[in-house]
């Protein structure tokens, strides 16, 4: 058996979007390493709530890496030190007796805080809204085997698809800049034939909402990849770049000739 | 209360196509004049609301995530069944049918099964159009794997990821119509209270979680898409905010909360270490696909590394005791039997609550490369929380709840006992009977959301005048209101000094140890007169800082703990009352010779439907009776 750990925290307070907020420190004692990042805050707040103060708000729901509710910047990194490691998969063994932990919340324009190290991710929805999808509606399919797929290009698509929407991505950019998130969705929809009908129009709309939300942009950093708990590739922000000017390049507004009789 | 299924008369196979033609229609340019409210943004929510607006209806969606891509369906890891046969294996329409019949152990109702089974093939078709990256063959064709309670392949994954992937199939479709205006979209949202007026269900009340503001909604239906309770157990592989609170608001207005004692107990989970635990987290049965189960044939053997025991030594129980289904036995079957054998002493780990899932054969029969590709992150994932690699060392595993089969009671429309209140997905009770088979949940959900829902509620809209809905200033609807904000006031104003989690986890043990895997009649007993007690503290001694005008997670915990001490209460008096084993339920006292689950057929072939009857009254039992024409009643074997 390994020894439990006495930690302190130093948490960011913030009552909400127009309150100033600061760092509040607390003790985190006796905790066993085998506790996830999560369940040693639960100790922490379960403490607070004894004697009557108000617990560190937190969002978190699955806890296990895939929903992407969880979100914070742990000593500096979003999610904490392990690689392709959400916050709720980060175990304790990963810190040391004694250890002081930084707690903040993603910071972002885009990201407006609304309590603690609970932040606003609609952002995200807003731009899956404006072209992140395929204009197919329910009844209207062919065969699933009509099409075959290529087992490079769904590998591809699956890898950019296994984005988790967290926002580790904007957190970790220095300019705040989402393309690696919009660029996931272009090419999990991309890489796939079902995806090329609409893939011109989407790169177009899905940027001009990323820009309407005030993200930055993309200035080769590289440290979206890095702080990426699911190893989504910059190379898909390449990809994106290439699809946004050949959609430049070729767009013409729609005309309304059609459907008449 | 009448429990009326309204099944369609036919053979099985016709009844679907029959009363799809028999369902009254809404003319297209009436569609906008109708408003239907969704609650929950998973599989079967999702798919309802984008399906539902796509149609024409006017569609409010309503999440407690910060975004609907966040419901807990994006957990699922394994796969979706369809009946494809694409394998050319010999499965079809029928035999997905009865093996789902057959592995809910003959509780479950066969015209939704049966309708389930047909429109299975229809739900990959609309995900692989969606662009769900389903994994493939190098000829480019879709790939099958096989789950447990079934000899074909005809399980469709993407990854061990597949929840997540259909649910963004899900959610891009709901994105698509909140862009065009058609879905209004509410996240961090609660609903806390049904309007019902007359008997009908005519909106809702819900709690903005940010701003604490307490709202209402009124439609012309209402759908429940809010998934299972099985969070009553404190520790399981839900996620944290998981709740009852929706279907237990409906039932306490009238919908009957049928079979509440199916809970389905998860084999492969990974093992507690101890009270900080806050959840489980699930190893995909897929798994079992490659991975062998034993625990030592001694008792004295289990503290050495497993790589100590010798073969010779080792008992792979569930290929002994089920030498056909092997390691892919139905879920049910698998936990017992784990559980048997750490009752008996042999399970592995510190807490000796745990036995092995071992997949060194399958890395020398097909390399630890073939194995990384198929489930590379289970690996992964099981590693972080572990620290121990399972590629060198076996996993352990040990059962933990997973999935409630019971849920609010629905006729084949998926309408509950309140008219114009619908419900969808884990929250209905139909289709899985006593026990659930593996990929079979996602199924459920997106055939409810995509192919079903859209036609029957057009059945029930079609009866309604368009332009009849109640107004926002109805009595009824502020009463509701009201009721919201008096609980809220409540539960801010005991001051006592225990947190919400320690009454959950009170609960929990309770439930766990006398309403979980095995349960007897003293148990039960006992729970009944322990869960009221907790609940009688919870009331007295509950604290919750801060206020309700802001986020409060305290808050919102303690709700929702505040109906799992009564749900629990209402599954332990289910299970109780029902004297016979079957699937997930196993009553020791029912039990052959060689400890499998004895069903009483004759006395509880049914439904069990209770109704609330007040504060303090006791409910009330209902049965619907089932009739199996086309599946002959069994004894399951999987020997």
């Amino acid at each position: 058996m390994t020894k439990n750990l006495n930690l302190t925290l130093h948490v960011w307070r913030q009552k909400n979007a127009k309150c100033d907020g600061k760092f509040v420190e607390y003790p985190a004692a006796d905790i066993s390493p085998d506790m996830s990042f999560l369940e040693m805050l639960d100790v922490v707040n379960e403490g607070l709530i004894r004697k009557g103060e108000e617990p560190i708000t937190f969002d978190h729901d699955c806890r296990e890496g895939i929903c992407g509710t969880c979100s914070m910047v742990i000593n500096g990194r979003p999610h904490g030190p392990r690689e392709r490691t959400t916050t709720c998969q980060l175990h304790m063994r990963s810190f040391k007796d004694g250890d002081s932990i930084t707690l903040e919340p993603w910071r972002a324009e885009a990201f407006p805080v609304i309590k603690d190290l609970m932040v606003d991710r609609g952002a995200f929805d807003r731009i899956i809204a404006a072209g992140g999808f395929i204009s197919v509606p329910t009844g209207s399919p062919q065969d699933a085997n009509a099409l075959p797929i290529p087992k490079q290009s769904a590998d591809l698509s699956m890898d950019a698809a296994a984005c988790i929407g967290c926002g580790a991505c904007v957190a970790a950019c220095p300019n705040a800049s989402a393309m690696l998130f919009v660029s996931a969705k272009i090419s999990h929809l991309g890489h796939l034939p079902q995806g090329q009908p609409e893939r011109h129009l989407r790169v177009r709309d899905m940027i001009a909402q990323m820009d309407a939300e005030e993200f930055g942009t993309c200035t080769n950093h590289g440290e979206c990849e890095a702080a990426c708990p699911k190893g989504i590739k910059m190379e898909n922000i390449a990809r994106m770049n290439r699809d946004f000017i050949k959609a430049s390049l070729t767009y013409r507004p729609a005309t309304s000739g059609g459907g008449v009789g | 209360m009448e429990l009326n299924s309204r099944i369609p008369d036919g053979p099985i196979d016709k009844k679907w196509e029959k009363h799809k033609f028999d369902l009254k229609l809404v003319n297209p340019a009436n569609k906008r004049k109708y408003k239907v409210l969704v609650v929950g943004s998973g599989l079967a929510g999702g798919a309802a609301a984008a399906s539902l607006a796509e149609l024409g209806y006017e569609v409010e969606c309503f999440c407690y995530q910060d975004s609907p891509r966040r419901a807990h369906s994006i957990a699922a890891q394994g796969g979706i069944n369809a009946a494809k046969n694409y394998q050319n294996d010999g499965d079809s329409v029928y035999r997905l049918f009865y093996d789902t019949v057959k592995g809910g152990d003959f509780r479950a109702r066969e015209a939704n099964v049966h309708r389930l089974a047909e429109v299975s093939n229809n739900i990959i078709d609309q995900c692989v159009a969606q662009g769900v990256p389903f994994a493939r063959e190098y000829g480019g064709l879709l790939d099958n794997r096989s789950f447990g309670g079934a000899q074909v392949s005809r399980t469709f994954y993407a990854r061990g990821q597949t929840g997540q992937q259909l649910l963004i199939g899900a959610y891009q479709a709901l994105e698509r119509q909140i862009g065009l205006g058609k879905v209004k979209m509410f996240s961090r949202h609660e609903m806390l209270e049904v309007i019902v007026v007359d008997g009908v269900a005519k909106g809702i009340v819900v709690r903005d979680m940010v701003t604490g503001e307490v709202t209402s909604h009124v439609a012309d239906a209402v759908c429940l898409a809010t998934g299972g309770y099985g969070n009553v157990f404190y520790l399981s592989t839900n996620a944290k905010g998981c709740n009852g609170t929706a279907v237990w608001r409906a039932y306490k207005k009238g919908a009957a909360f049928a079979n509440p004692c199916f809970t389905q107990i998860h084999p492969t989970c990974i093992p507690v270490t101890g009270d900080h635990q806050s959840k489980l987290t699930l190893m995909s049965e897929s798994l079992r696909n490659d991975g062998r189960i034993w625990v030592p044939k001694r008792k004295e053997d289990c503290g050495k590394p497993a790589s100590q025991i010798p073969e010779e030594d080792r008992d792979y129980y569930l290929e002994r005791k089920y030498p056909s289904f092997g390691n892919l036995a139905p879920r049910d079957v698998s936990s017992r039997a784990a559980k048997q054998v750490c009752d008996e002493g042999r399970g592995v780990g510190p807490t000796r609550l745990g036995v092995y899932l071992d997949f060194s054969d399958a890395i020398k029969r097909l390399g630890a490369a073939k194995i990384e590709e198929k489930y590379g992150n289970l690996f992964e994932m099981y590693e972080r929380i572990t620290d121990e690699n399972p590629y060198q060392t076996p996993m352990r595993i040990f059962p933990a709840s997973h999935y409630t089969m019971g849920g609010l009671w629905v006729d084949y429309n998926l309408m509950s006992t309140i008219p114009g209140l619908f419900v969808l997905g884990e929250a209905n009770f139909s289709d899985h009977g006593a026990n659930r088979l593996g990929a079979s949940a996602l199924m459920q959900g997106l055939a409810d959301g995509y192919f079903v829902i859209p036609y029957t509620i057009g059945g029930y809209l079609a009866g309604i005048k368009p332009g009849t809905r109640i107004k926002a200033d109805d009595p009824a609807v502020k009463a509701a209101e009201q009721a919201v904000t008096d609980r809220t006031d409540k539960l801010m104003s005991i001051g006592g000094k225990e947190t919400p989690t320690h009454f959950h986890r009170e609960l929990g043990k309770v439930m766990w140890e006398m309403c979980g895997m095995g349960r007897n009649e003293a148990g039960l007993k006992k729970a009944l007169e322990l869960i009221p007690q907790i609940r009688e503290e919870f009331w007295k001694n509950l604290r919750i800082p801060g206020t309700g005008n802001d986020v409060n997670q305290s808050l919102e915990a303690a709700g929702r703990v505040a109906d799992f001490l009564e749900i629990g209460e209402l599954m332990c008096l289910d299970a109780l009352e029902r004297r016979e084993s079957c699937g997930g339920h196993f009553r020791e006292e029912w039990q052959t010779e060689e400890g499998e689950a004895l069903r009483d057929d004759e006395n509880f072939a049914h439904v069990a439907a209770w109704e609330y009857k007040g504060e303090g009254q006791a409910p009330v039992r209902h049965t619907e009776q089932l009739s199996f024409e086309n599946v002959h009643l069994a004894t399951r074997s999987y020997k």
